[in-house]
């Protein structure tokens, strides 16, 4: 109690809750915009928070993804173009229902949903991330080693797309990994005798290239055309609300749970969740045939799922330093920067942080309703913005932000590269999230692999001595396992096929 | 930028083999069997494998689907029309021009120019692109120079007005 009472000092401070309110208006800002995604609201908010204590800095990032996630759902419904990745899922659905004139019921829900969703995956957070902590202490190099191999392989087979690509995606991130001094020799690798990339591949910078400037170059190839809101009236967004949400009750919770779970999987973020979500709907639906003529009940599950997958995120980031998805990969770097090592110890030595970041999630998640609120009050004049004056301003902000970082061009150098980078992997359909996750753990996995070799005198039997790690061992042997085992099913099956 | 899978899973291989060559040449630790390379070399032998499956994937694609004649490789509709593909080179342009030139001329002149030249060729007009720059950089200055103290590069400027 005695910690809960000061992470709640800590929170409720001016400043905290000042910039609480100055990144909530930011992300909804940001998350309305179609192209700007909730990530790239985070990695642009990084250049920030590297000049604030923890509390707030943490407080900034929840606060704006959540405010993002939501906001998303406005052009969506509105225009029929998803504000962020994690909109995609239901915004035909959502359009839909504009245009049957149900535009305010459609917003309505999504604002709930997602303060509900919010609320459910912070619970979820509360009460799993210290109990795990309290098993993870034991842990030591060996069962550090399986659980990065397990985010890695995880990251692979849950990202879109195909999984070779992925694991393309994937190496690429170990390698950047592998650049500047080595952990175990001292060696410099891959430096070319350049004293800046001596200390590796900053990760800031590379986040806001990857996030930041592939989107403005996304925008510039195919600036399109900027449509303007229909004008229906939005007033009482409220209105009807309670009795969709006491008939889809069910769904609400089975969003919330599907959303926390694939929150947690490294790799998979809000918007894988919001996929499933709105695909779990359909399949147990009792009026599938409604789905696609503008039903809410999709709305209700997804857009709980994903503000529920935001918070599942942080709990392997938090308990292991494991990322959940690309966001949480974002804040480690700051923590990181901040010289707090996300693990179990900090559990032990700062519990009362840890308590105020999950009151910042229930706090951000409530401030939702009213923010959000506003937010669609004045969504048609958000969305009139226009796009071509933005970019290059955010532009100009990375450029001042990557060097804010070190207070060297170096910096812009590394964001440019890793941009161009992820602008060419993703149009041709290599996922960016597992390059994130491979440069955030491609440390961890080499010094906990290089520090178990030394323990075990290099026997590799060392790494099944334990029984936590045996079991996390064998997992990640069977994770591997799974594609083989399917490429030769496919091998056999398919001349029986064309034999009958 | 659309690549045939052959074409992204050759540059793969070459730049896997180039990788692995070069981690052979990092030092062993003495009485340790494994050193600075392991990471390196298996990061490089799974990249290898990964560009000969897509090398593999992309011909078998070419093969079947009919598409013997299929370009290896597509610029996307952004190269067809020269406006885009100037502002499209633009995007790094302006980062390398910052990268070169900050330091001799100074962020507040250098932000202008580049966020004028940006804005102007996104299709604001001359006086509105000019008036923002000027207004978007003088709120950049403030922020992270007075607010944020972080060293902006002065530059030629700042010996203009001593």
């Amino acid at each position: 109690m005695d910690t809960f009472l000061q992470a709640l000092m800590l929170v409720l401070d001016v400043k905290v809750l000042g910039v609480m309110l100055a990144s909530a208006l930011f992300g909804l800002f940001v998350g309305s915009i179609p192209g700007l995604t909730a990530t790239m609201a985070a990695a642009l908010l990084i250049p920030f928070t590297f000049f604030m204590e923890p509390v707030p800095a943490i407080a900034a990032i929840v606060t704006t993804v959540a405010m993002a996630i939501f906001a998303g759902d406005i052009p969506g419904a509105l225009l029929r173009i998803p504000g962020t990745p994690a909109s995609a899922a239901y915004c035909d659905e959502a359009y839909a229902m504009t245009r049957k004139g149900q535009a305010e019921t459609a917003l309505g829900i999504s604002l709930v949903c997602s303060a509900i969703g919010g609320i459910l995956g912070a619970a979820v957070l509360t009460l799993t991330a210290p109990v795990l902590a309290e098993f993870a202490i034991k842990f030591s190099s060996f069962e550090y080693f399986w659980l990065a191999c397990l985010g890695l392989s995880c990251a692979v087979v849950v990202s879109s797309g195909s999984t070779l690509k992925g694991f393309v995606s994937l190496l690429i991130g170990l390698f950047i990994a592998t650049i500047g001094i080595d952990v175990t020799a001292g060696h410099p690798r891959f430096t070319f005798g350049s004293v800046e990339m001596m200390g590796g591949i900053s990760f800031i910078p590379a986040m806001i290239g990857m996030f930041a400037i592939s989107e403005v170059m996304r925008y510039v190839a195919a600036p399109g055309s900027q449509q303007a809101a229909p004008q229906q009236p939005i007033r009482n967004v409220f209105k009807g609300i309670g009795s969709i949400l006491s008939r889809y009750k069910l769904n609400v919770a089975r969003g919330g749970v599907i959303g926390a779970v694939v929150g947690i999987l490294p790799g998979a973020g809000a918007d894988i969740a919001a996929w499933i979500a709105f695909a779990m709907s359909k399949r147990f639906s009792r009026e599938p045939e409604k789905f696609g003529t503008g039903h809410v009940e999709g709305l209700v599950d997804s857009g709980t799922a994903n503000n529920a997958g935001v918070a599942g995120a942080w709990i392997p980031a938090l308990v292991f330093g494991i990322p959940g998805d690309s966001i949480t990969a974002i804040v480690i770097g700051v923590l990181y920067m901040k010289g707090m090592n996300p693990g179990p110890t900090v559990f032990m030595n700062q519990p009362e942080l840890i308590n105020a970041v999950f009151i910042v999630f229930f706090l951000a998640n409530v401030a939702l309703i009213p923010l959000g609120f506003m937010a669609i009050r004045l969504s048609r004049r958000i969305l009139h913005v226009p796009r071509k004056v933005l970019i290059p301003i955010i532009l100009m902000f990375c450029v001042v932000g990557a060097f804010a970082i070190n207070n060297t061009v170096f910096g812009i150098s590394v964001m440019l590269v890793m941009g161009v980078l992820a602008y060419i992997m993703e149009s041709n359909g290599f996922p960016v999230a597992p390059t994130i996750l491979g440069i955030v753990l491609g440390t961890m996995l080499e010094s906990n692999f290089m520090s178990s070799m030394i323990k075990a005198d290099g026997e590799f039997s060392g790494f099944f001595s334990r029984p936590i790690a045996a079991t996390l061992g064998v997992l990640v042997i069977v994770i591997w396992l799974i594609p083989l085992v399917k490429l030769l099913v496919g091998l056999v099956r398919k001349p029986q096929a064309s034999q009958s | 930028m659309q690549l045939n899978d052959a074409v992204t899973g050759l540059v793969i291989v070459i730049f896997a083999l180039a990788e692995i060559a070069y981690s052979t040449t990092f030092p062993s630790l003495h009485g340790q069997a494994y050193g600075p390379s392991l990471f390196p070399i298996l990061i490089g032998c799974g990249l290898l494998a990964c560009g000969l499956a897509l090398i593999a994937r992309g011909l078998r694609e070419r093969r079947s689907a009919g598409a013997e004649n299929a370009p290896w490789l597509q610029w996307g509709d952004w190269a067809q029309d020269p406006a885009t593909r100037i502002n499209m080179m633009l995007v790094p342009g302006v980062l390398i021009a910052y990268i070169l030139l900050s330091d001799f001329v100074g962020f507040i002149p250098l932000a202008i120019i580049l966020l004028s030249l940006l804005l102007y060729r996104l299709g604001s007009s001359l006086g509105a692109s000019l008036l923002y720059a000027v207004v978007v950089t003088i709120v950049l200055q403030l922020l992270f120079s007075r607010v944020l103290l972080v060293p902006l590069p002065e530059g030629i400027a700042s010996t203009l007005f001593r």
